[in-house]
């Protein structure tokens, strides 16, 4: 059985910064890592493999250093890695970049001899882009089930068994048969580090396998940001805006002149 | 030339930095107050290979005995965190298992190295006795040949990780040349009859590391446990503290490390006249010296493994970096207790548990005025 991990290179910094002329994000002298739930998604994929068998497979998409966060995951224990770089793969919004992933994961299925079983884990989303869309899309390119908001996860026979997060408070069980897609939170586990020999292995005895447009045969209009639907126009911090006012009083009071005042900024 | 690290050695630097954070840094405090090494530490530690680091795979380590630097980085972020730690597992690996690895038959690998880049068994390398420190002929320690066996008598002292060890590399007197002592040394089993530990030591610095008396009476030794051979333990040795040396010196830059980042961030939290301590000059010139201490710590450091992984003679500039790390530890140790104030006599401050681990640095493996010794003593035969 196949298990892909999808693992997204995302700046180390919790709060990005953008520069306000270019409207992209300043990366200069910022950190790459590896998008933390992504750490999570493979972890769960080599705990899998552990107990039931299989080969885990990483994919990522982007510039040729995102080379660095499947070398990580090859060292903690993955025993493929792809990086789907191309220029033509550039600036593409969530929805190329789910078609661009799908279509990696059916050409590995195609030529291992189209495996039926399989199973796909994402993160739940990424700390820069942060949509939490491309796990749910990549489901629908591949025609999957999808379970996202995974903390636990199991598989039994064919099937995975999974808690997600429900509405933030509740937990639902849900199952799936394979294939599927599920995204995972980062409480499903705890990512182990690589080891030593992992790292040394990763580096001198296993390869980052490239694949471009070419290879994927992906048609231009559905890749980068010719494939993009969504077109960024401004990213902006919004500015603080309006006073901080602070109300006293008995509860009555404040309620009373709270009113006052969204009635007097016609809010009200 | 090439400053930059590999991305190999890069990802060995962030991951180790990550673990010792995460696993080292919470009970640091705890474990050199107790004089103890977390178990379960001790088994995250086997499992991330830090105790084959210098192993080829073929023998149970991580194969980087060809990449000096990289079990420089390690011992330096183990170090940054715990100096116990990283000379726990510096010794270990620096001067017992690799010296089997290096020295070795066949026979001793499969036997001993295996188990000790595992981690599965712990490593010293014995040769400080009462009357012999600085002076390694001051050796009392004996074994003579009984048929097929060495059969070994006397005692050693500071051996780190002594007390918890169960394979050891023993300097040992097996006879005389002349005024010159002829020197072996032997790999011994600690479940031999006849051995046994003697006193823990109870230690200013590095107080988690085990550092034990060890004892030997009549403790039989087959003749395969000669590492090397008869007789060559005084060159073994020299070149196994070489080695050594340079693992002791990146845990010193580890040290020196952590001492300057918790001065900057102390010194720019500190308010006292109303600014930050960081800005006045008396302080920043502290932070200026202990920054320059450290690369040069390091630049060293490193500088000795690369010529290791090259091929080099490197025993000088191991020796060179060994001192110049180790003081400046102790420097940048010194001065971030001094940016403290009172704070930094405080058990609640890692500087405090920093410098003490830092004197520690500038006697073991060869004291400061020895290193001066030996340097001098290179530079004024080579003439420049
Ligand atoms: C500042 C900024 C603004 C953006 N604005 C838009 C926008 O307006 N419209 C829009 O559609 N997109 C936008 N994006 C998203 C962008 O194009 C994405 O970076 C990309 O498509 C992934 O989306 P995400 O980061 O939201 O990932 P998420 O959907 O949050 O990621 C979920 C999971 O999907 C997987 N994954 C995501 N990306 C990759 C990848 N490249 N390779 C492998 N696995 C991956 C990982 O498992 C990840 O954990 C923006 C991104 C940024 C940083
Ligand atoms: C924490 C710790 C761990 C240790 N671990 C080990 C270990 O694993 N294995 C092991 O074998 N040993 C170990 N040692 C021992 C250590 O290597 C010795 O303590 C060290 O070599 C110094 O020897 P000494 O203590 O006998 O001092 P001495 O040799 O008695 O020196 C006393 C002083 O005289 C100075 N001195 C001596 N000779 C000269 C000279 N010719 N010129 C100038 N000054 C001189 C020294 O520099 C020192 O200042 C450890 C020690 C410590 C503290």
């Amino acid at each position: 059985m196949k298990i892909f991990t999808c693992i997204k290179q995302v700046p180390g910094v919790s709060e990005v910064k953008i520069d306000p002329k270019t409207n992209t994000l300043v990366r200069k002298g910022i950190p790459s890592i590896t998008n933390p739930m992504d750490n999570n998604a493979t972890e769960l994929a080599l705990s899998i493999k552990e107990k039931h068998g299989g080969e885990v497979i990483a994919l990522s998409m982007g510039p040729p250093q995102a080379e660095e966060v499947l070398r990580q995951a090859l060292a903690m224990g993955a025993d493929e890695a792809y990086l789907l770089t191309d220029r033509a793969f550039a600036g593409a919004d969530t929805l190329a970049t789910s078609h661009t992933l799908g279509l990696a994961i059916k050409k590995i299925l195609k030529d291992s001899g189209d495996e039926k079983k399989y199973l796909v884990i994402c993160g739940t989303q990424a700390i820069d882009g942060d949509t939490a869309q491309v796990g749910p899309e990549l489901a629908e390119e591949l025609g999957l089930p999808q379970i996202t908001y995974v903390q636990k996860c199991e598989l039994k026979g064919d099937k995975i068994i999974t808690e997600r997060v429900f509405r933030s408070e509740e937990t639902v069980i849900i199952e799936s048969k394979l294939p599927a897609l599920i995204s995972v939170l980062k409480e499903v586990n705890d990512p182990r580090f690589p080891t030593m020999t992992g790292i040394v292995n990763a580096h001198e005895e296993m390869e980052v396998k490239y694949l471009n447009a070419n290879d994927l045969k992906a048609g231009k209009e559905n890749i980068g940001l010719t494939g993009s639907k969504t077109e960024v126009f401004k990213i902006f911090i919004p500015e603080k805006k309006g006073k901080h006012v602070v109300l006293e009083g008995s509860v009555e009071e404040m309620v009373q002149q709270l009113c006052n005042n969204l009635k007097e900024d016609k809010l009200l | 030339m090439d400053f930059s690290l590999t991305e190999k050695q890069k990802m060995i630097r962030r991951v180790t930095r990550e673990f010792a954070e995460k696993h080292i840094a919470p009970i640091a405090e705890e474990s050199d107050q107790q004089s103890r090494l977390d178990p379960q530490v001790m088994e995250e530690m086997k499992k991330m290979g830090y105790f084959g680091t210098c192993i080829p795979k073929e023998y149970g380590g991580a194969g980087l005995h060809e990449d000096t630097i990289s079990f420089c980085i390690i011992t330096e972020e183990i170090g940054r965190i715990d100096a116990s730690w990283s000379i726990t597992t510096g010794v270990h690996a620096s001067v017992c298992a690799y010296p089997i690895y290096k020295f070795g038959t066949e026979e001793q690998k499969q036997k001993f190295l295996i188990p000790l880049a595992k981690g599965e068994k712990l490593g010293v390398f014995a040769l400080t006795e009462a009357n012999a420190g600085s002076d390694a002929g001051g050796v009392e320690t004996n074994a003579y040949l009984d048929g097929d066996e060495w059969v070994l008598n006397g005692s050693k002292i500071f051996a780190t990780n002594g007390g918890i060890a169960e394979t050891l590399l023993v300097v040992t007197k097996t006879g005389q040349k002349g005024k010159r002592k002829e020197l072996t040394v032997f790999i011994v089993d600690t479940n031999t009859p006849g051995y046994s530990v003697g006193v823990r030591e109870d230690k200013l610095g590095v107080r988690a590391s085990n550092t034990s008396e060890l004892v030997f009476q009549d403790v039989r030794i087959p003749k395969e446990n000669v590492l090397g051979s008869v007789g060559s333990g005084f060159r073994i040795g020299l070149q196994i503290l070489d080695y050594g040396r340079i693992l002791m010196a990146a845990q010193c830059v580890g040290l020196g490390q952590a001492a300057l980042e918790a001065s900057i961030k102390y010194a720019n939290e500190r308010v006292q006249f109303g600014r930050p301590i960081g800005s006045f000059q008396g302080v920043q010139w502290k932070i200026a010296d202990m920054g320059v201490a450290v690369e040069c710590a390091r630049l060293l450091t490193y500088q000795a493994a690369w010529m290791c992984d090259n091929g080099l003679e490197y025993g000088t500039m191991g020796s060179m970096a060994k001192l110049k790390a180790s003081e400046a530890a102790m420097q940048a140790t010194h001065d971030a207790v001094q940016i403290h104030g009172g704070y930094g006599l405080m058990k609640a401050y890692a500087v405090e548990r920093y410098f003490r681990d830092a004197k520690m640095a500038e006697i073991y493996e060869g004291t400061s005025e020895i290193q001066r010794m030996v340097i001098a003593q290179k530079l004024l035969r080579r003439g420049y």
